[in-house]
């Protein structure tokens, strides 16, 4: 999957809230004053964020549409057909009193419907399901935020829409959904190499060793940022030694990062050491994992 | 007999959640705890509580090939709309992770070389812990329908608040404003949003609150460690004056929420004199009062 010179990295975190995002803006931005050609993918579509910390402009927006049937019911002989074939109980149907609905927000738009259906009564139209925006960070870089549609039950789709967008000749940076399931899935599907970023606390453990399990069954090459060090306690730092799980770096539990951070402002352009921490981290993890298998 | 759903959500992770939630569970009286946060439940490590019962959760089922049937004719791939379907050495290969298990495959395969398995790892667990009965699920890792899942919790957890005469119960929902968000609030009496006083903060607050208008839920918002940026905590209570969502109170940063977790306990627990402790169940009686 990578080519020389070539590396996607996707920033992950079990819990929320432990500063995955803190860790992709600040990564990009060092990568982008080391003059490196860099993508970073905001893949948390339920909640982008990443465009807080840019002041980038809008380069081109374009919609996330999927698929949902529409029933002419003057053709349609309530056969019940398309309900069988339908595995997301997205068809409600009165038989009786000749009564057929598709369930929006049920419906996944596989096209199940339409090929059950002898009657020809079953068309389809396209919903939005969220938009890919890219901006234009310099002539170098650029961000792809994944935004889904508030009320739009999944994800996935602006995910998979997001990532396509930003193609496969560069280093690709990707800010993952929280959690272990579809959404986070789907982005590290793509990665060579995962961050993950926990806290110390009996939470943060639980969240990542639930995240590792998940990476190992996918065998994807991993390591771990903690993040508020000085908080909490120390049993992440037994589980990462007794797993053999490579510690990438340390931030400590620091008001003016918080501060910072809350004002959307990238820490590193304030702090030297933070430049340093993540080309440091960047060359370590690049050198282990950027030039396998062409 | 009457029941009081409260459900606490947050839009952005990491706001302090479940340690809310936790807090709420303890603070006397018997609850229904329902740890709807499916991708990532913690509750349990708190509260300990006994597997009295263990269901298994079908998420879904997932496609696969039986090659001594196949004969590579590509109707598969046509038809699929995940992208789940490719040629992999000129042999038609499945894509676990994309298959969104419609079974639209199988079904059109003339030569039924495609069967569908289910997915079967996920649990939903039921016990006691020291201040009632708790209901959590666990989503096994990659597995979708999380919505789903936190409706079976629900159910469970409203059956079991009729079955013990216990009136309120108190759900911890996930991060986010998808389908599993969508079904931790809904038909509940009260919605608790806690966020954080940070730009994505706010942001995360917006579109959550959008998702509980859609829904006409009776909303209410904490701002938690609000101490760490009071101009952004300010900006928040006004916004929520301007939309005019109930304001239920705002909390200082604490290291002793950490330290209560760290000793598996809930800052009420840990130290009930606490100025947050304290500040916590003036805002849970502030919700009920209403």
């Amino acid at each position: 999957m990578i080519e020389s010179g070539k590396i996607r990295i996707a920033i992950a975190s079990g819990k929320g809230g432990t500063g995955k995002t803190l860790i992709s803006t600040n990564l990009f931005y060092a990568l982008q004053q080391l003059n490196y050609k860099v993508t970073l993918i905001d893949c948390d579509a339920e909640e982008p964020n990443v465009m807080i910390f840019f002041r980038e402009e809008e380069e081109f927006v374009h919609d996330v549409t999927q698929k949902v049937p529409v029933i002419d019911t003057t053709k349609c002989t309530f056969c019940g057909k398309c309900l069988e074939y339908c595995s997301y109980n997205a068809i409600f149907m009165l038989r009786d009193m000749k009564i057929i609905r598709i369930l929006e927000d049920l419906c996944h738009g596989c096209g199940a419907c339409s090929v059950a259906c002898k009657y020809d009564s079953v068309s389809e139209k396209d919903i939005s399901l969220g938009k890919v925006t890219r901006y234009h960070s310099d002539l170098q870089s650029s961000i792809i935020e994944a935004k889904l549609r508030v009320g739009v039950f999944s994800p996935v789709s602006v995910i998979k829409a997001a990532i396509k967008e930003a193609g496969n000749n560069e280093i690709i940076l990707m800010d993952s959904p929280p959690g272990t399931s579809c959404p986070f899935i789907q982005t590290v599907a793509v990665a060579d190499y995962v961050i993950l970023v926990t806290e110390p606390t009996p939470f943060g453990l639980s969240d990542l060793k639930q995240s590792v399990d998940t990476l190992k069954t996918m065998n994807k090459s991993y390591g771990v940022i903690i993040n508020r060090a000085g908080l909490g306690d120390k049993t992440v730092y037994e589980y990462l030694s007794n797993e053999n799980i490579p510690l990438l770096a340390e931030i400590p539990f620091d008001k003016e990062i918080a501060s910072l951070y809350s004002k959307g402002e990238i820490v590193a352009k304030h702090n030297i050491v933070w430049m340093d921490l993540f080309e440091t981290m960047f060359n370590t993890i690049y050198e282990k994992n950027g030039n396998i298998n062409n | 007999m009457k029941k009081m759903e409260t459900s606490i959500i947050s839009g952005k992770g990491g706001t302090g959640k479940s340690s809310i939630s936790a807090a709420f569970a303890t603070l006397g009286g018997r609850v229904v705890l329902a740890d709807c946060d499916v991708d990532a439940a913690n509750l349990h490590i708190l509260f300990n509580p006994s597997h009295e019962e263990e269901e298994i959760y079908i998420t879904g089922q997932k496609a696969v090939i039986d090659y001594s049937l196949c004969t590579n004719c590509r109707l598969c791939m046509e038809y699929c709309r995940f992208d789940a379907i490719s040629l992999d050495k000129g042999k038609i290969a499945i894509n676990e992770i994309s298959c969104d298990g419609c079974k639209l495959c199988y079904r059109i395969c003339p030569v039924n070389a495609i069967s569908m398995i289910e997915n079967n790892k996920s649990r939903m667990y039921s016990g006691t812990f020291r201040n009632g009965k708790m209901v959590y699920g666990r989503l096994a890792p990659g597995e979708e329908n999380s919505g789903k899942l936190v409706n079976i919790v629900r159910e469970k957890a409203r059956q079991i608040s009729k079955d013990h005469n216990i009136e309120n119960i108190i759900i911890d929902g996930p991060p986010g404003i998808g389908c599993a968000v969508i079904s931790s609030i809904t038909g509940t009496n009260n919605v608790v949003i806690v966020t954080e006083p940070t730009t994505s903060g706010l942001l995360d607050l917006m579109r959550t609150v959008e998702i509980t208008s859609m829904f006409n839920l009776k909303t209410w918002v904490i701002i938690n460690k609000f101490d760490l940026n009071p101009e952004i905590s300010d900006k928040i209570e006004s916004y929520c004056s301007e939309r005019e969502i109930n304001f239920a109170g705002k909390l200082r940063f604490d290291a002793q929420v950490v330290e209560a977790m760290v000793k598996c306990k809930s800052i009420i627990e840990y130290d009930p004199a606490s100025g947050i402790s304290i500040q916590i169940s003036k805002i849970w009686n502030t919700i009920n009062s209403k």
